[in-house]
């Protein structure tokens, strides 16, 4: 089967899903990101790698650090970036997603880097690449609509390494929206491709999709089963525009049952590290004890977080 | 430069021969760099005939070589870590076979990046010639002639021993 995120000699030279890539591939990524890690801690945070290279950041939806970390990785590639403020462009005038790329192409665009509402968005965009004959142009996917946040779900594997080391004897719990959640879907399909035994997701029925237990993960709507012996806490952001929709009574009733409290997170493994993606709603999913705890590793997934967008868009150019 | 022995000469005992030649120069107390994977076996058994304290550097330059636009990124980059400060300081770069001079080049250029050394030298076992730029070695132990599709490599056996081996492109 055609795979538009590979090229012939199947190599990656577009970012698209976690979905249907192969482990050979996320592990690649994951070891390039540990080199370019040491990039960021030098005095010069620079290499070469894609000089004369530009890089449009096309965010059809806003996200100022999605936004903001990409920009920097570019920079530190020795990328041109330009950042379109796409809502007050020429999309508001009725210009088509295609047309606005077409442009940019005849501007000698070389990688775009895009978030948008649509799910599958930037399959559009790859397809009508490889149909004008433009497989020198690339496509990185910063979260499209429920489907996939790829880059989200690469920084967290990278810090689950980094802190567990390997992935063969992981006990993984997902917590909160997993419905509405992008990042959630990326997280579940590189856990398991990476081969973690067991993944968890934990929420109220109405914010878990139906069939998680097709892609072999052990659903829980108790927080206390849940997060029992689990090594890695992974913490969703609760989209606060969920609970005028009826899916939740309320942000305080939603804390009790799953918001991660010291007493909560004291049921996982001690050593376990907590995650989350960003913005943080303290009091919310996650009491401020655990946020700015020990065990917190959030702000060190900002700092993986470019790394790893920079292995991304350096093994993509070079395909 | 000469023919190919057969068999291949000792790769510890030219590790050897190449101590000597550099020992007379550590009164700059210089700092070793080893390009990987080849050049940093031997800068680490550099640090151990001459006696050096210091950690030895290590650079793998995927990411300042030339060919990216045609070959992508190397599959299987290493972290570059100099555990030393650059500014300054006299470096030694180390690496197996001297060929084209691009990987050198792209050394060169990494290094630069951590500071401004007081000067660098480049010591290899091997120098095939095929030079595409202006680069020579300042110490080598063997000069030997290679056909283009041949390559000589260093491998690390079981033991942790050095030794060379041919393959055919």
């Amino acid at each position: 089967m055609h795979n538009p995120q590979l090229n012939k000699d199947g190599e990656l030279t577009h970012l698209l899903s976690i979905e249907g890539l192969p482990q050979r591939i996320l592990t690649q990524i994951l070891d390039t990101a540990a080199s370019f890690m040491e990039v960021s801690a030098r005095d010069v945070k620079k290499v070469p790698l894609l000089r004369g290279k530009s890089v449009f950041n096309l965010f059809f939806e806003n996200s100022t650090r999605t936004r903001t970390t990409f920009e920097i990785a570019a920079k530190r590639l020795s990328a041109d970036v330009i950042n379109l403020d796409i809502n007050k462009s020429s999309a508001s005038k009725g210009e088509t997603l295609l047309d606005t790329i077409d442009n940019l192409c005849a501007m000698h665009a070389n990688l775009f880097v895009v978030r948008h509402a649509s799910s599958g968005a930037p399959y559009l965009i790859a397809e009508h690449l490889r149909n004008i004959g433009r497989d020198d142009v690339h496509v990185v996917n910063a979260g499209d609509g429920r489907h996939a946040h790829p880059t989200q779900g690469l920084l967290d594997m990278y810090t689950i390494r980094h802190y567990k080391k390997n992935f063969s004897q992981l006990r993984v719990a997902i917590v909160g929206d997993i419905l509405h959640s992008r990042v959630a879907r990326s997280d579940i399909h590189a856990l398991t491709t990476l081969g973690v035994p067991e993944v968890r997701a934990i929420g109220p029925e109405t914010l878990l999709p139906k069939h998680l237990d097709k892609l072999g993960v052990h659903v829980f709507h108790d927080m206390n089963e849940g997060l029992k012996d689990v090594d890695v806490v992974i913490m969703l952001r609760l989209q606060n525009e969920r609970m005028t929709g009826a899916l939740l009574p309320s942000a305080g009733e939603y804390f009790r049952h799953y918001g991660l409290t010291p007493q909560k997170l004291a049921l996982a493994k001690p050593d376990a590290i907590v995650m989350h993606p960003g913005p943080m709603n303290r009091g919310v999913e996650i009491h401020s004890a655990v946020a700015d705890g020990g065990q917190a590793v959030i702000l060190p997934q900002v700092t993986f977080g470019i790394a790893v967008r920079m292995a991304v868009m350096s093994i993509v150019a070079g395909n | 430069m000469s023919p190919l022995p057969n068999p291949l000469p000792d790769a510890e005992a030219q590790c050897r021969q190449l101590a000597d030649l550099i020992r007379p120069q550590l009164h700059h107390s210089p700092a070793l760099i080893g390009i990987y994977s080849g050049g940093a076996w031997i800068a680490e058994r550099l640090k151990e005939l001459l006696g050096l304290p210091e950690d030895i550097g290590l650079i793998d330059v995927s990411f300042y070589r030339d060919d990216f636009a045609e070959k992508g990124l190397h599959p299987q980059v290493k972290p570059t870590v100099i555990p030393f400060d650059v500014e300054g300081r006299h470096l030694i770069l180390v690496d197996d076979v001297l060929y084209t001079g691009r990987t050198t080049r792209a050394a060169l250029n990494e290094l630069f990046d951590y500071g401004r050394p007081a000067s660098v030298t480049l010591a290899v076992l091997a120098d095939r010639g095929g030079r595409e730029l202006p680069i020579g070695a300042t110490w080598c132990v063997w000069n030997v002639d290679l056909s283009d599709g041949e390559n000589l490599v260093l491998g690390r056996q079981d033991d942790g021993q050095l030794a060379w081996r041919l393959e055919n492109a």
